[in-house]
């Protein structure tokens, strides 16, 4: 296949990874633009396969088997709670990938066209720098991501002090690294300033804790494209520069969704230490001693068999309790006895941009009962019950009150407009900020303590 | 009939001609060796590197608009589509383990093709099997 027609076919694949995410503007078109992904992805392969660079398959088809096989088995056997873990570390290959093709490029330049070993062309070499080290930055972030998701290491930041002008210096070192490499084209700096970008992933992403972990996640994965995007201009692929650049905005456009969902700049995210394990109040003096009214399972079944609209507002504990199929079935119980069932979605619900979404698609919960904080939030004025389970931060008024919360400015579901509020919980512990919630205290509200899946049986066994 | 003048001044005019045609065969030779030059710089006709920003820049729009349109209840099958497709990065471990003969380029070629496959086939899926949740229930 000659370059011109391999160029035309590379194109062709962009415009296929375009339809892939234009698919998802809605439910209906989502799984043809699946497919338009899967396509494009097979041309792209195909018609690597048939230019005269690849003279030699046997290799190529053992990886392709066996990554193959260890990425289908995995897919087919994730659960859709650990879905932020799978997707962390399914990042780092990628960035892992970038790193190997830029090493490759570099020792074997002559594959490439890009040059004769020793003597590499320097636009390239500046590209091939830069692509490896976004590659690097991105693998180890992605397995610190991973760890902390999976709960191998706890989910606090880790801070030192001197931690950011240790990766700022870092930071100006790989500037610095990155010209020498492109002045004198030495392997000896190649090695360096890879071992160099793989400890600086690291250091960026330890002090961020777990609460900021949906914003890591889509850094991350903006972080891939522009790694895909790197290498893509050390090839000179137009293909690999149009993914990787749809890839890191749509990654970069996530973040900043997460960020504004939680009124936290993009900087001071990065610079980490938010956050605790959740657990601790840092309550204000005389909070113990104002009364709680807590209720049974009985209590909450009559509650909203009387209700006539009911809004569930679920957290990631609800998730971490794995109550969602609980949780349907008592709604299903509500809906037939006519009482209007809505869920309300905080764009942090979950640890992953839309993951709430997936847990409650996944038990089955149709997706026009499911609306977003904009949709929805109006209406729990309206409302005869809100029903919390697994929520806490979201839902603070202290949000829009208390301009010294940590958690001040944060758009936050108005459950506190709502009649009745009900809430799933535990204990009286303060969510991942580490701040008390006064809903608790309200004479509206009644705690329901327990563990939520217990809980939605409880009260589904009380209502039959 | 042989009018030393007029040979003279037709000899000139040929060395003349001679000369231009040098000049443009020099200028020609240029033009090709400069081709050659640039042909070899990249797989794909070798684009500049102005040419590749172009097209970068484009891509960040288009994607920027595309991304932008997709409902926030997709937002985790759009993380996991978009990391199944930046593994289209597997072109370059192709390119890599493609040559003949066996080397350490070749090796890490083979190892980026073996990762980026896990990603393809492992995003591809865990997209599929989130998106079949979102349908319509009856």
């Amino acid at each position: 296949m000659s370059e011109n027609i391999a160029a035309f076919f590379y194109l062709v694949a962009s415009v296929f990874f375009i339809l892939a995410l234009r698919g998802l503007s809605s439910p209906q078109t989502a799984r043809a633009g699946n497919l338009y992904g899967i396509l494009g992805m097979v041309i792209a392969v195909a018609t690597t396969l048939l230019t005269p660079h690849v003279v030699s398959y046997w290799l190529i088809v053992a990886g392709i088997l066996i990554g193959g096989a260890i990425g289908t088995y995995i897919a087919l056997q994730i659960q859709m709670t650990a879905l932020p873990q799978l997707v962390a570390a399914f990042h780092s290959l990628v960035g892992l990938a970038a790193v190997c093709v830029a090493a490759s490029a570099f020792t074997a330049p002559q594959e490439f066209g890009i040059g004769v070993p020793g003597a590499i062309e320097r636009a390239s070499l500046v590209e091939m720098s830069i692509g490896m080290a976004i590659g690097a930055i991105t693998f180890t972030g992605s397995i610190v991501a991973f760890t902390k998701l999976q709960g191998l290491v706890s989910g606090r930041p880790l801070m030192f002090p001197g931690q950011h002008w240790l990766n700022a210096g870092l930071g100006a070192l790989l500037v610095l690294l990155i010209a020498i490499f492109v002045a004198s084209g030495a392997g000896a700096v190649f090695w360096l300033l890879l071992l160099l970008s793989l400890a600086l992933g690291f250091l960026l992403i330890m002090p961020i804790g777990g609460a900021d972990m949906p914003v890591v996640i889509s850094m991350l994965n903006s972080y891939s494209g522009w790694a895909a995007s790197g290498i893509g201009f050390t090839l000179s692929n137009s293909l690999l520069i149009i993914t990787g650049a749809l890839v890191g905005s749509s990654g970069a456009i996530l973040s900043y969704i997460m960020c504004k969902g939680m009124n936290r700049s993009i900087v001071n995210v990065v610079l980490g230490g938010f956050g605790t394990e959740g657990g601790t109040v840092v309550g204000r003096a005389g909070a113990a001693d104002r009364s709680v009214r807590s209720g049974s399972a009985e209590d909450a079944a009559f509650i909203l068999k009387n209700a006539g609209s009911v809004i569930i507002v679920p957290g990631y504990g609800m998730a971490v309790a794995q109550a969602q199929h609980a949780l349907r079935e008592m709604a299903d119980l509500l809906k037939k006895d006519g009482v209007q069932v809505r869920y309300a979605i905080h764009p942090v619900a979950g640890r992953m941009p839309g993951h709430m979404n997936v847990l409650l698609a996944e038990a089955n919960v149709p997706y026009d009962e499911v609306f977003e904080l904009d949709e929805i939030n109006r209406d729990f004025a309206s409302t005869d019950v809100a029903f919390v389970i697994g929520a806490n931060d979201v839902t603070n008024p202290a949000a829009k009150t208390d301009p010294d919360s940590p958690i001040y400015g944060m758009p936050i579901l108005d459950v506190e407009r709502a009649k009745t509020v009900l809430f799933v919980k535990r204990s009286m512990a303060s969510g991942y900020a580490g701040v008390e919630n006064e809903l608790f205290y309200r004479d509206n509200t009644m705690m329901l303590f327990g563990d939520a899946k217990k809980m939605c049986e409880e009260i589904v066994k009380a209502m039959e | 009939m042989a009018d030393p003048a007029s040979l003279a001044g037709r000899a000139g005019s040929l060395a003349d001609d001679a000369g231009r045609l040098a000049q443009d065969l020099q200028a020609m030779a240029h033009q090709l060796s400069f081709q050659a030059a640039t042909a070899t710089t990249g797989p794909v006709g070798g684009p500049s590197l102005v040419y590749e920003l172009t097209i970068f820049v484009l891509a960040v729009f288009v994607g920027y608009h595309v991304v932008w349109r997709v409902t926030p209840a997709l937002h985790s099958p759009l993380m996991s589509v978009t990391n199944a497709i930046s593994s289209v990065i597997i072109v370059g471990g192709l390119i890599a383990a493609g040559p003949a003969g066996f080397g350490f380029s070749k090796f890490i070629g083979f190892v980026a093709v073996t990762l980026a496959a896990v990603n393809i086939f492992g995003g591809f899926i865990v997209t599929q099997r989130m998106l079949q949740m979102f349908q319509r229930k009856k």
